[in-house]
């Protein structure tokens, strides 16, 4: 794959044009040959995309594939400045073995099944009070600004200890971040930014007297002033908490309330039997995927993936969207069922950086989805499917508003 | 099924990544510390009904850190 000049490879990243339900265009579809197919990238570089599920499982199991971006050939979905060491710090999605259990392992009790549990009224509160908003505003509304993005966003700067009130800011911002055609320089402007804010508030909590229960309080007193994290460290974790803690369960509650719309019986099923929620939403996150561009792996080693060879020093993409529509695992999986056992869905990707926040997001959805059906029996789009927008450049699919009425 | 044939499961701490995926498959055999959210093992040699969910814990852990021995 390395030194060829042709350029008739498939360019990826696809966007996402086709509908909000579909992981591709019947186009960019074809263009797939399993299990391995070869792609152009932004950059210029190649890349092998991984699109069978028990494949793309393998390769971000596997401890030769690295997700370290600072390595020579790291497979870049986007031309974009990977910013200086000390930018990169805390960012531990993209660092591997020690570096990154490290810093996850200040975390995972954090977001563990149990403690996930003695948040959920918090979490109803939050959706209860959106929903009541909504409601006396009157119809009709768009779902997302006034449901499917606040209840997120309230509930991680919570459990942050980020002001809310400070939403606009950090919301802009980090769509900027996720967005696939903004330019390389204004991506590292609203990283810097984002960075900035982070420091000062991290700064503010540093010089507080008053004992706050809140996380990254928390991870001031217990590990910053105890000499286990800098201050550099706790930013960049801090970054990604409060980007993946309300980007990716909002888009998930705006396109899963769109789907559901699409199939009011399963939504009249839900509403009169709330116990039928969490299998429905592992179908969820399992048929949405919102992490519609993939994982990127650079091969540090030889590694034979799906009877091919992958060599050190290729990259792959794991396309996870397209493992959880595979007919191997799932029947008919082009199917949205409702009470399908979905489990074994990967949108919450595998291998040691699968989602730390899981337990939180399943509760979330849960949550909202449930009320959402019980309070509004005659909610309907108000909109024709096809003129609902999507976010078609972002690292994380979703509709960007979502009219509805009752 | 395993026929009630005893298994046998072991977890390694080290590899372990704390997704939560066994807690939620076989919830009397599995949990996590309160500290570091590792798995914490209840019963190393849980009874012989339990080997359907405990092979799909096995297969759910994202970082390979169960081993069922049958």
């Amino acid at each position: 794959m390395t030194g060829s000049t042709t350029t008739d490879l498939p360019l990826f990243p696809f966007f996402n044009t086709a509908s909000p339900f579909a992981p591709l265009t019947e186009a960019d579809r074809a263009t797939i040959d399993d299990p391995l197919t070869p792609v152009q990238l932004p950059t210029g570089q190649r890349a092998w995309l991984v699109t069978r599920h028990a494949d793309v499982r393998q390769v971000l199991r596997h401890p030769g594939f690295s997700a370290d971006f600072g390595r020579p050939n790291f497979p870049m979905l986007r031309a974009v400045s990977l910013g200086s060491d000390e930018d990169r710090q805390g960012g531990f999605i993209r660092m591997d073995g020690e570096e990154h259990s490290r810093l996850r392992r200040m975390l995972t009790a954090e977001f563990m099944i149990k403690n996930i549990r003695r948040i959920e009224p918090l979490i109803q509160e939050t959706v209860d009070r959106a929903l009541d908003d909504m409601y006396d505003a009157g119809p009709p509304a768009d779902l997302v600004h006034s449901f499917a993005l606040p209840v997120p966003s309230m509930v991680i700067c919570h459990l942050l200890g980020v002001p809310y009130q400070d939403h606009g800011f950090f919301q802009a911002r980090s769509h900027t971040l996720l967005d696939q055609s903004a330019s390389a320089e204004s991506v590292a402007t609203a990283a810097q930014e984002l960075r900035d804010y982070l420091r000062s508030l991290i700064e503010a909590k540093q010089r507080s007297t008053v004992d706050s229960e809140d996380l990254l309080s928390r991870l001031v007193n217990e590990r910053v002033r105890t000499g286990e994290l800098t201050v550099g460290e706790l930013v960049g974790m801090a970054l990604l908490l409060l980007i993946a803690g309300h980007e990716t369960t909002a888009n998930m509650i705006g396109l899963s309330t769109l789907l559901l719309l699409q199939h009011p019986g399963h939504l009249a099923a839900l509403r009169a039997d709330p116990t039928l929620a969490p299998g429905l939403v592992e179908e969820l996150l399992r048929y949405l995927t919102i992490v519609r561009s993939g994982l990127p792996r650079l091969a540090t080693e030889d590694i034979e993936v799906g009877g091919h060879l992958v060599r050190a020093g290729e990259g792959v993409i794991a396309l996870l969207s397209l493992a959880n529509r595979d007919d191997a695992v799932f029947g008919d999986p082009e199917d949205f069922v409702l009470d399908r056992q979905a489990h074994q869905h990967i949108a919450f990707g595998f291998g040691v950086h699968q989602c730390i926040g899981q337990p939180l997001a399943r509760a979330e959805l849960r949550i909202a989805l449930v009320e959402l059906a019980r309070r509004f029996p005659d909610l309907r789009a108000n909109a024709a499917l096809a003129d609902i927008p999507g976010r078609t450049t972002s690292v994380v699919y979703g509709l960007t508003e979502l009219p509805v009425t009752w | 099924m395993s026929g009630g044939q005893p298994v046998r499961i072991t977890v390694d701490r080290d590899r372990c990544c704390g997704s939560g995926n066994c807690v939620v498959t076989v919830p009397e055999v599995f949990d996590q510390d309160d500290a570091e959210g590792l798995v914490v093992l209840h019963q190393p040699e849980p009874p012989p009904e339990y080997a359907d969910r405990l092979r799909e814990a096995v297969d759910l852990c994202p970082a390979g850190a169960i081993r069922l021995d049958e």
